[in-house]
C-alpha cells in the first residue's frame, strides 16, 4: 500500500481522497493555490504545499509545479481527481516518467477514450453499441460531409474529437446549415481543445442519460457497479444524478454493463471509469467514456455500499480487486444534487464569504463538501460547492429524504441553487421519473415566463 | 517533528482562538500555549530534533512579518544556496547584490533553476536552509 499520496485537485474531492487515504492509512500532502490557502482540508493537512497564484494554469493545470510537489515531500503517488489533469495523458505518462505512481488508468488508456474519434471506434470494435455516425473523422470534402449526413438522417450533431463533457458540439437540423456549421465547429475545436478534427453523429431528439461505472484491477479482473442517470441537465452540465435509473429494465442494463466490462477487459484497462450513453426506445448509444473518478460517484457508493476512491487507490498499490461481480448487490436509490454557488434563477456565479453554513443529516443522508461556516469561495474555479446525496428503500423514500434535506440546509452570505432543487424535487414529471436530457432546459424556460 | 511542521503549528495557535494545542506523534510530543503575546512552545525530551535554547527564538518567528522586501520562491522545489555542491553560497547575509543578480538556486524536476533578485540591496536575511522544500511564495530572502 502507498505510504504518501499526493492529491493534485481541489474542493470538495480532494477532501473526498484525503478521507480515503486517512482511513487506508496514507499520508496525504495537498496542494493548492494561492486563492485555496483558507481550504477546509489544507488546515486538516498532515502536509501541504503552495504551488501556485490562483490562475489554475499556473496552479491546478501546472504539471512541473504538481511533479515538484511530489518530488519535495517525497509522494510515491499522485491522485488527479476529477477535471484540471485527471484525463491528460501527457499528465499521466510525465508523473509515471518522474518515478510516480498515476491513479488513474494508463496513459495509453487516457489518450484512447480522450481522442472521442478513437473511443467510438474501439468501442465499435469491443461490441459496445454506439450512436450511429461517420466512420471517423469527417474529411474536408463537402460533397462526403453532405453524403453522411443525408446517410445518418437528420437532425445530426458535429462533435469536436477533442471535446468532451458537453463542449465543442454544434446540432444541424437541414443541409442548408450543415457546412457552415462544420466548419465553424472545426475552427472553434482548434481553438479550445488544439485539435480540429471532428466528427458526425446522429442527434438523438429525446435520450437519457445512463452511464455504467466500472472498476478494473492490474489482472483483468473488472466489474460494473449498476448505472447511474445523469439526465438532469443545464447546459450540458449535470444538476442531479441518481441511481438506478428509473423505469429500465434490469435485463437491458445488465446486458450492457456487461459489454462494457467485456470492452474493459479487452483494452487493458484498470482503475475507475465510467461509460456514458444515450438511451432512446430502449436502445443504448455510446457517446464517451471517462477516465477518472465522477462528481456523481457517491450514488453509485450509496446503492452498493462499495468505496469507490478508496477501492481506486487500492488497486492503483497493485492490490486484487476484493469482490466479484455477483457480490455487487444494488440495494435501494439513491439521489445527488450538485450545490453551486450561484444565483438559482439567473445562474450568475455568486463568490464570496459564507456566513452562515448548516448541513443537513440523519439517516441516508450524506453531504460531500469541503465548505465550512465563513469560508471564502474564490471566484476563480467552477462553483459546485457541495454535494447532498440521500440514499432510500425507494425511490419515493429518496426524494423526500433530499426534499427534507434541503429544507434543512441553511446557506447564507452567498447564492446557491438549492431553491431551485427544492422545485425539482416536487416537479411532477421528474418525481415520476425518466425524464430526458432536455426537460430541464425546457423547465427552466418555462418558468422564465 | 521537523521545523517547517512546527512552524506551522505556532501560525496555526497564533491566528486561531486556540489557547493551547497539544500534539502527540510517534517522534514525540509538543504543546503550544498562547499567554498574551506570542506562543510559547514546550517540547518533551523525547523529542531531539530542536534544543531547547532554540525554542523561544521559534516562538518570536510567528507573527512579525519581516520589514524590507521579501524575495518569494516562484516555483515549488528544493532550495540550495550555491550552484553546486560545495561551491561558494551567492551570497551570505550583509552581501550586497544588484536587481537581476542570482542569490539561489531552485531545483524543480531535475531543472536548476537560478533564482534572481528582484531588487538591488543588502541581504539582511536567509529565510530558507541548503536543501529545503519550498513552496510557491515562500519567502526565501530579505533584501533592503
Amino acid at each position: 500500500m502507498f505510504k504518501k499520496i499526493l492529491i493534485a485537485n481541489r474542493g470538495e474531492i480532494a477532501l473526498r481522497i484525503q478521507r480515503a487515504c486517512r482511513e487506508l492509512g496514507i499520508k496525504a500532502v495537498m496542494v493548492y493555490s494561492e486563492a485555496d490557502r483558507e481550504a477546509k482540508y489544507i488546515k486538516l493537512a498532515d502536509e501541504s504545499v503552495c504551488i501556485g497564484p490562483a490562475a489554475s494554469a499556473l496552479s491546478y493545470l501546472n504539471m512541473p509545479a504538481i511533479i515538484s510537489a511530489a518530488e519535495v515531500t517525497d509522494a510515491e503517488a499522485i491522485h488527479p481527481g476529477y477535471g484540471f489533469l485527471s484525463e491528460n495523458a501527457d499528465f499521466a505518462e510525465r508523473v509515471e516518467k518522474s518515478g510516480f505512481k498515476f491513479i488513474g488508468p494508463s496513459p495509453e488508456s487516457i489518450r484512447m477514450m480522450g481522442d472521442k474519434v478513437s473511443a467510438k471506434q474501439t468501442m465499435i470494435k469491443a461490441g459496445v453499441p454506439c450512436v450511429p455516425g461517420s466512420e471517423g473523422a469527417l474529411p474536408d470534402d463537402p460533397v462526403i460531409i453532405k453524403r453522411t449526413a443525408k446517410q445518418i438522417g437528420y437532425p445530426v450533431i458535429i462533435k469536436a474529437a477533442g471535446g468532451g463533457g458537453g463542449r465543442g458540439m454544434r446540432v444541424v437540423h437541414t443541409e442548408a446549415a450543415l457546412l457552415h456549421a462544420v466548419q465553424t465547429t472545426k475552427a472553434e475545436a482548434a481553438a479550445a481543445f488544439g485539435n480540429p478534427e471532428v466528427y458526425m453523429e446522429k442527434f438523438l431528439q429525446n435520450p437519457r442519460h445512463i452511464e455504467i461505472q466500472i472498476l478494473a484491477d492490474q489482472y483483468k479482473n473488472a466489474v460494473w457497479l449498476g448505472e447511474r442517470d445523469c439526465s438532469m441537465q443545464r447546459r450540458h452540465q449535470k444538476i442531479i444524478e441518481e441511481a438506478p435509473a428509473p423505469g429500465i429494465p434490469r435485463k437491458h442494463i445488465e446486458r450492457i454493463g456487461d459489454r462494457c466490462v467485456a470492452a474493459v477487459k479487452k483494452i487493458g484497462y484498470r482503475g475507475v471509469g465510467t461509460f456514458e450513453f444515450l438511451y432512446e426506445n430502449g436502445e443504448f448509444y455510446f457517446i464517451e467514456m471517462n477516465t477518472r473518478v465522477q462528481v456523481e460517484h457517491p450514488v453509485t457508493e450509496l446503492i452498493t455500499g462499495i468505496d469507490i476512491v478508496r477501492t481506486q487507490i487500492m488497486v492503483a498499490a497493485g492490490v486484487k480487486l476484493p469482490f466479484v461481480q455477483r457480490d455487487v448487490q444494488l440495494r435501494g436509490h439513491a439521489i445527488e444534487c450538485r450545490i453551486n454557488a450561484e444565483d438559482p434563477y439567473k445562474f450568475t456565479p455568486s463568490p464570496g464569504r459564507i456566513t452562515t453554513w448548516h448541513t443537513p443529516g440523519g439517516p441516508g443522508v450524506r453531504v460531500d463538501s469541503h465548505i465550512y461556516a465563513n469560508y471564502f469561495v474564490p471566484p476563480n474555479y467552477d462553483s459546485m460547492i457541495g454535494k447532498i446525496i440521500v440514499h432510500g428503500d425507494t425511490r419515493e423514500q429518496a426524494l423526500a429524504r433530499m426534499s427534507t434535506a434541503l429544507a434543512e440546509t441553511v446557506v447564507e452570505g452567498i447564492n446557491t441553487n438549492i431553491p431551485l432543487h427544492r422545485e425539482l424535487m416536487v416537479d411532477a414529471k421528474f418525481m415520476d421519473g425518466g425524464t430526458n436530457i432536455h426537460y430541464l432546459e425546457e423547465w427552466l424556460s418555462k418558468r422564465e415566463r | 517533528m521537523d521545523l517547517r511542521k512546527l512552524k506551522t503549528l505556532i501560525d496555526l495557535v497564533s491566528e486561531s482562538n486556540v489557547s493551547e494545542l497539544e500534539i502527540t506523534e510517534a517522534e514525540g510530543k509538543v504543546r503550544i500555549v498562547k499567554s498574551s503575546g506570542a506562543p510559547v512552545v514546550m517540547q518533551q525530551p523525547a523529542m531531539v530534533a530542536a534544543p531547547v535554547a532554540g525554542i523561544p527564538a521559534m516562538a518570536e518567528v510567528a507573527p512579525a512579518a519581516p520589514v524590507g522586501h521579501a524575495v518569494k520562491s516562484p516555483m515549488v522545489g528544493t532550495f540550495y544556496r550555491s550552484a553546486s555542491p560545495g561551491a561558494k553560497p551567492f551570497v551570505e547575509l550583509g552581501t550586497v547584490v544588484k536587481e537581476g543578480e542570482t542569490i539561489c538556486i531552485i531545483e524543480a524536476m531535475k531543472i536548476l533553476n537560478e533564482i534572481e533578485a528582484d531588487k538591488a540591496g543588502t541581504v539582511t536575511k536567509i529565510l530558507s536552509e541548503n536543501g529545503q522544500a519550498v513552496e510557491y511564495g515562500q519567502p526565501l530572502f530579505i533584501i533592503e
